[in-house]
């Protein structure tokens, strides 16, 4: 039995033909997601501002409207709520409280209040399963200066790991190399933030985890397409560069596009069937396979050639599995 | 390469087999596992993954030690004694006051520093004195500073750990988080009855309650029993909490509940001599600076018993005892975190894990199995060894899953045929090129090696730098997503190659491959 060809064996697709096209589409969604980032900014949030989410899952299905006008009665500031994957599950976010003297007692005695108010609203109620009250699902508290820290520690985890990744690329490859893939994962980064500025969905500790994922997983993409190149920069000593970078990425594009697919199959299913708390990661993900694939193709490797890599750049003496065969 | 030697046959099956062995129990229903640790012998492995609070329920809670309390006290006290032995030095100050974490002193005569210095010295170890004239500034060390921190939060971490054991909340964690905060982990627990006992510095104090509330060296403290009542009481302390031995909740002959409680020696003495010597007058119970009662002492209490009556609710009567019975806390702690997730959404999350996980694992493996027929078979065997290698890894490890750990787990199921397609793809390209199946199989898994190699690492890095950084349920991903890179390189090119090598030992294709 003959497995299923995602790519017909003699795909030649002329990706560096389209170079200039592509270039110019990347470059407009970087524009745009800076632009976005800069006018609508990141919905951030209680991991990186402080402040206080309850998720509940009420007896009966709740009147959003009354329960918002209700809550932000209380005094607290803007209460919101929102549905969280089903009617009667819902999403409660307090803003920080202002304090006095900082030692979170404010907030404390916010969330109290809410919890007063809601099982005066519910206490009574029972569900389908003849349990009464609110079911205190989640209560997440994160006060201002973790807040900062925890904003801190994401940042920096992004700059290492693009230096750690950086650092591997510039060992393993020539520094042509090495600039082109960082270029490639950081447009991917840039992209997947823009997303989250564009659809305003939360950005939280999650959502930069998901940030460095792509990286990785671009990186990945990247390194399998160029290690392709550097190998044909061996084997053909006279093919034109155009020509030659056309036959590596057109090698490996149904690679790319097979472990693309695996991992969005398994995504998916996370994405439908994991729930609704990693909903957002899982969403950043599967956007970032998608960038990441397209990036790997359309944007390292017109890079890398844009840069005008000669094979003299490229040392003769590559590992082993490399060698021209005698 | 198409020969693979007989010992490295066996080990390859042999780390299958035991990766099979060790994710068992994970699978296995409680009373099987039961049956398993009661009946097979002690290296049967018997453990199953850490569930994380976000999975099982649970309190995540993390406090900020206001270490700076203790300096300030200790300062208040060095001033004090200090005061105390220069009068006795007979050394006259025209000044002495409380600094950044010390004390300032201004001598009238400056020739009186040395035996100023003396006395400091003698005071208090640690302390880094300079003298500019008559001013001698006394403030800790670094060396001192360091030990106080480290003090104040391994004696806070100590009384938190026997509150929380009074509560008995099963295996939780405690555990320093930088300098001054400490992490509280409980499974199951209940935030706020936890946050209701941990939170309280429980500093227990007896006073005399004072006739004069302008007199010096006294303060006004609230009281507990009527909103807005002030009581005075003397500042100097007649006896303090660090006296008591037991603390009891139990009822008054009114029925009322009560803390009843015994003193040691040193606080038995104290109390009776106190209590002699004021009959008839009100002394004040305070708890964290504030009046809990001031009832009136009817006669001297010598016994080393005495019990502490309020307008106390039973819940308050207990929390008491057990604030008392394991001691106050060094300093003031307040919640700059906390996570709590209910059982019910850990299950859901649970369910709803395991379901992803399987529907993406049967996603993977018919796509496989369509694309690269035969190979895609032993890539799923592959596949499939590589989900148990992680559990059973995860297992002995003990590791710590959490709902993100999920995820990692899901998406490493994707992209672990990563290899196989690099070598796949590579042997379907040598066999277009007209090279013989073997050498084609031959020349796809060492041609792929070093793509492999490259990019397994580059997810590695990634993965280390998110478990350095992340915190919690992130680590967690991390974990995972490391643990399945490592078993992935593994199973992809070891266990595959075995099985195609076997295929090929006995099928001896001569002009084709089923891929």
């Amino acid at each position: 039995m003959k497995g299923l060809h995602l790519v017909p064996d003699e795909t030649t697709l002329n990706f560096v033909g389209k170079r200039y096209l592509a270039f110019v589409f990347s470059a407009i969604l970087i524009v745009a997601s800076i632009g976005l980032v800069a006018t609508k900014g990141l919905n951030f949030g209680i991991d990186f501002t402080g402040g206080t989410v309850i998720e509940i899952k009420t007896p009966s299905t709740p009147d959003i409207g009354a329960l918002r006008a209700d809550l932000n009665g209380l005094g607290l500031g803007a209460i919101s709520i929102q549905e969280f994957g089903a009617p009667d599950d819902l999403l409660i976010r307090l803003p920080q409280q202002q304090s006095a003297d900082d030692d979170g007692s404010e907030q404390k005695a916010a969330i109290e209040t809410v919890r007063a108010a809601l099982d005066a609203q519910f206490g009574d109620e029972e569900n389908e399963e003849g349990e009464a009250g609110v079911d205190y699902r989640r209560v997440e508290f994160v006060g201002p200066q973790v807040g900062a820290e925890l904003k801190k520690q994401g940042a920096l985890a992004v700059l290492f790991s693009l230096f750690g990744i950086l650092a591997y690329v510039w060992f393993r490859f020539e520094w042509q190399f090495g600039v082109a893939s960082i270029v490639a994962l950081a447009h991917d980064a840039v992209l997947t933030v823009g997303l989250f500025a564009l659809t305003q969905m939360e950005f939280n500790l999650s959502t930069v985890a998901a940030v460095l994922m792509i990286a990785g997983y671009s990186i990945n993409d990247t390194v399998v397409v160029f290690d392709r190149i550097r190998e044909n920069l061996r084997k053909f000593k006279k093919m034109p560069i155009g020509e030659l970078f056309n036959i590596s990425i057109n090698d490996t594009l149904s690679r790319t596009l097979m472990t693309s697919v695996t991992t969005l199959l398994a995504l998916v299913a996370l994405y439908v069937f994991g729930g609704e708390v990693l909903r957002g990661f899982i969403y950043a993900l599967m956007f970032g396979i998608l960038i990441g694939t397209y990036s790997s193709v359309f944007v390292a490797a017109p890079l890398l050639m844009f840069m005008n890599i000669k094979r003299s750049d490229i040392d003769d003496i590559g590992s082993g599995g490399d060698v021209v065969e005698a | 390469m198409v020969q693979i030697s007989r010992w490295k046959m066996i080990a390859i099956l042999f780390v299958v087999f035991f990766g099979f062995l060790y994710a068992a129990p994970n699978v296995m229903s409680p009373n099987a596992r039961a049956w398993s640790a009661e009946h097979l012998p002690a290296w049967f492995p018997n453990k199953t993954i850490n569930l994380g609070l976000d999975l099982r329920g649970g309190a995540h809670l993390l406090y900020d030690v206001d270490v700076d309390a203790v300096f300030k006290e200790q300062a208040e006290l060095l001033r004090s004694d200090l005061s105390g032995e220069l009068r006795k030095a007979k050394i006259q100050r025209t000044g002495l006051g409380i600094i950044n974490g010390g004390v300032k002193l201004t001598l009238r005569d400056a020739g009186d520093g040395e035996e100023a210095r003396k006395i400091l010295r003698g005071l208090q170890r640690d302390l880094s004195i300079t003298t500019d004239g008559p001013v001698i500034e006394a403030v800790l060390s670094e060396a001192g500073r360091q030990s106080v921190y480290d003090q104040t939060i391994s004696q806070s971490i100590e009384i938190v750990r026997r509150r929380i054991d009074e509560l008995g909340t099963t295996e939780p964690v405690i555990q320093r988080q930088g300098e001054d905060r400490i992490l509280i982990q409980a499974p199951g627990a209940d935030s706020a009855a936890l946050q209701g006992i941990i939170g309280k510095t429980a500093k227990l104090t007896f006073h005399l309650v004072a006739e004069d509330a302008t007199k010096a060296g006294v303060k006004n403290l609230p009281s507990a029993e009527q909103e807005g009542l002030r009581i005075p009481v003397e500042r100097r302390a007649m006896l303090t909490g660090d006296m008591l031995t037991n603390a009891q909740p139990a009822f008054n002959q009114g029925g009322q509940p009560v803390v009843t409680f015994a003193l040691d020696r040193r606080g038995t003495k104290r109390f009776c001599d106190v209590t002699k010597k004021h009959t008839n007058k009100p002394f004040a119970i305070v708890l964290d600076n504030e009046v809990l009662s001031a009832p009136n002492i009817n006669e001297p209490i010598c016994g080393g018993r005495a019990e502490i009556s309020g307008r106390f609710t039973l819940q308050e009567v207990n929390d008491i005892s057990i604030l008392l019975r394991a001691g106050a806390l060094p300093a003031p702690m307040k919640v700059v975190e906390e996570r709590t997730v209910g059982p019910s959404l850990g299950a859901d999350s649970v369910a709803a894990g395991k379901i992803a996980a399987l529907i993406g694992l049967a996603g993977v493996l018919v796509f496989m199995g369509l694309t690269y027929g035969s190979f895609g078979l032993f890539a799923n065997v592959a596949l499939v060894s590589n989900v148990a290698l992680m559990f059973a890894i995860l297992s002995s490890l003990q590791a710590t899953l959490t709902l993100p750990g999920i995820a990692g787990i899901v998406l490493t199921i994707g992209m672990a045929v990563d290899a196989n397609v690099l070598i796949f793809e590579r042997i379907r390209e040598e066999l277009r090129a007209g090279r013989s199946p073997i050498s084609a199989i031959d020349a796809g898994y060492s041609r792929a090696m070093s793509t492999i190699i490259d990019s397994n690492l580059t997810t590695l890095i990634a993965a280390i730098i998110l478990f350095s950084f992340g915190t919690g349920p992130i680590k967690g991903f991390a974990v995972t997503l490391g643990v399945g890179i490592v078993t992935s390189f593994f199973t992809a090119i070891m266990v595959t190659r075995l099985m195609v090598v076997t295929w090929l030992w006995r099928k001896k294709p001569s002009n084709n491959l089923p891929i």
